[in-house]
């Protein structure tokens, strides 16, 4: 039986990975919110940030935080291009064909991540002072995620209400056609939050890979994570994202003590299944 | 006993055509190559079949589909293992068992629409995946092996062969005449309207949770018993080759390829991705891109044909469409 301390420190650093997975889904959920599409390509989005940094930092050298502007710079311009190729045609058609032109696209990339790396399993190490206490040590590096990930969150705040671009994705999200009546290029807006939403995706996936090894197949496990938060905080809402993702991690955290890690996956996918039925708008939804 | 109406139709003969094609061609000098390559086609087509059933007819796409294949291939393999029963008794019952888990999962999952339902379909694969892997029954992340003298009951390995590549030839036929029957009855009707248009069925008094349900479930029995077929046969089972996505991602490409919604189309669509998969396998520099092919195959058949093969026929000589279903 592990001590109550123990406990709670397992908690408080499940909350700080939690705010990591948050920001991942926070990419997921704009997308949704503003064109309806789910987008599946996101876990290779995320192995794409973590290959990302890997070269960034480990192959060239650069100081590992100042790499993560450049790979979000880098996951905006491929999240246009990709909105141009794989999804712009299927907007407007069913739900079922976006699905599957994303998925398509996702095969696509895991294959060739495959093809090019193997599974073998890639780390960055980054030594960051940690603080110990009473015999548990919160890691440096979970800290400084979890504050790169507030920052980045309020910066998307202030994208999203303060500025114009911003505010016409919001309005496009609303109706986009009324939109488009007041002179918005929907669709370049469309473009715009799909580049966005990659770019948190492999954000989020730099981050992860300051904390944890990672292969070429990481993405799908979390691919389903982002999938929970986003359901707990309600499709198409960041800010129920962010939160969705803190209560992932806590929950993650609260379990890690008592089971082996191997069955974290299938409790993720209960609950995730409970909360679509029971809660279909998600559980940090207030605008109800 | 009066037949069912669809017997006699152009389609029905097909169907019987091709399965007897599959069956006969190689028994032709004993051809044990051809054997084998079929028999995989075989299992793309069940695959394929039944998950058009879902994706075709009910407008549901299920990624997870293999679920199925897998559960089946594991009761199965459990049954005749350590209870020692007959294949056939294990199968049948072992995929009566996924289909009434299936029966239920539905009722539950299949409340969620559209994309919410769709990543729920991801979900059920691995959350089943993660759980046998670590179900000490079943063996957990190593599997289940089958004794030596499990293929006696078949008489011999060499003979087994045969018996389970007719046995799964016949599932095939099974799996396209379900397409078929389904698709010219009253519940395939209220299908393909839920696939239109799901409120609209409701309104007019289709029953739509049943209906969903049910076709959740048919959808499962077939896959399950060739998963127990495809199993036996190589003796050996594990979490990671049961429950393959990269395989429920083939018969997505085969429906899609062939043209959803049709009963023809995944049979065409999914012989068809397997001989183009043989043949880039057998290419020295394709092997390794076998997924990257499927993507880029699927990504532009949903982008520029979304109605596949059939889809394209169906259009250009619109008299196809009374013969070809």
């Amino acid at each position: 039986m592990p001590s109550w301390f123990g406990v709670l420190a397992s908690i408080l650093d499940g909350v700080l990975v939690g705010a990591v997975y948050g920001l991942a889904a926070m990419g997921l959920t704009l997308i949704w919110g503003v064109m309806n599409v789910i987008n599946l390509t996101h876990g290779a989005m995320i192995v794409a940030g973590m290959f990302g940094l890997y070269y960034l930092a480990s192959v060239l050298g650069l100081q590992t935080y100042a790499a993560i502007p450049p790979i979000a710079a880098a996951g905006f311009l491929f999240g246009v291009c990709l909105y141009w190729v794989a999804v712009h045609r299927v907007i407007g058609r069913p739900p079922l064909m976006s699905l599957l032109a994303t998925f398509a696209a996702n095969l696509v990339l895991v294959g060739l991540g495959t093809a090019a790396w193997g599974t073998v399993l890639f780390n960055v190490p980054v030594s960051l002072p940690g603080i110990s206490y009473e015999g548990y040590t919160f890691t440096g590096t979970h800290m400084m995620a979890a504050v790169l990930t507030a920052a980045i969150a309020g910066l998307l705040y202030l994208f999203l209400y303060h500025t114009r671009p911003g505010k016409a994705i919001r309005a496009v999200a609303g109706n986009r056609e009324a939109a488009e009546l007041n002179g918005i290029p929907t669709t370049r807006v469309l473009a715009l939050a799909f580049g966005l939403g990659v770019a948190l995706a492999c954000t989020s996936g730099a981050l992860i890979a300051t904390l944890f090894p990672f292969t070429v197949l990481s993405g799908a496990a979390y691919q389903l994570k982002s999938f929970v938060v986003t359901v707990l905080g309600g499709l198409g809402n960041p800010a129920g994202a962010l939160l969705g993702g803190v209560a992932l991690g806590l929950l993650e955290g609260a379990m890690t003590p008592f089971m082996p890690v191997s069955w974290t996956s299938i409790v993720e996918f209960v609950v995730f299944v409970i909360v679509l039925i029971a809660f279909p708008a998600g559980l940090f939804n207030f605008r109800r | 006993m009066t037949s069912p109406a669809f017997v006699g139709k152009p389609t029905y003969w097909l169907i019987v055509l091709v399965t007897l094609a599959f069956a006969f061609v190689p028994l032709w000098h004993e051809n044990v190559e051809l054997r084998e390559e079929l028999l995989l086609a075989a299992i793309y087509i069940i695959l394929a079949a039944n998950l058009n059933l879902m994706i075709g007819y009910a407008g549901y796409i299920n990624f997870g589909n293999i679920v199925f294949f897998g559960l089946g291939g594991y009761m199965t393999m459990w049954l005749v293992s350590s209870h020692g029963w007959s294949l056939f008794t294990a199968a049948l019952l072992g995929a009566a068992g996924v289909s009434l888990l299936a029966l239920f999962f539905g009722l539950g999952i299949l409340r969620l629409r559209g994309a919410y339902f769709a990543l729920s379909t991801i979900g059920v694969n691995e959350g089943v995946k993660a759980f046998v892997a670590n179900f000490t029954p079943w063996g957990g992340s190593t599997g289940i092996y089958l004794p030596i003298d499990a293929f006696a009951e078949l008489g011999g390995p060499g003979r087994a062969l045969w018996v389970i590549y007719f046995l799964l030839v016949g599932v095939m036929g099974l799996s396209l005449l379900l397409s078929f029957g389904i698709k010219n009855s009253k519940f395939g009707l209220g299908l393909l309207a839920i696939g239109q248009n799901e409120d609209a069925a409701m309104v007019l008094g289709v029953p739509a949770p049943r209906y969903k349900a049910l076709v959740y479930s048919a959808s499962a029995f077939l896959p399950a018993v060739a998963g127990a077929l495809f199993f036996f046969k190589s003796a050996f089972i594990q979490p990671d080759d049961a429950f393959d996505l990269v395989f429920s991602t083939e018969a997505i490409v085969g429906v899609m390829l062939g043209g959803q919604g049709t009963v023809v189309g995944p049979l065409l669509g999914a012989f068809l991705y397997e001989e183009l998969r043989s043949t880039l396998l057998t290419a020295e520099t394709f092997s390794n891109f076998q997924m990257v092919i499927a993507g880029a195959l699927l990504l532009l058949i949903v982008l520029f044909v979304p109605g596949g093969l059939m889809g394209w026929i169906h259009r250009r000589w619109p008299r196809a469409r009374k013969v070809l279903e």
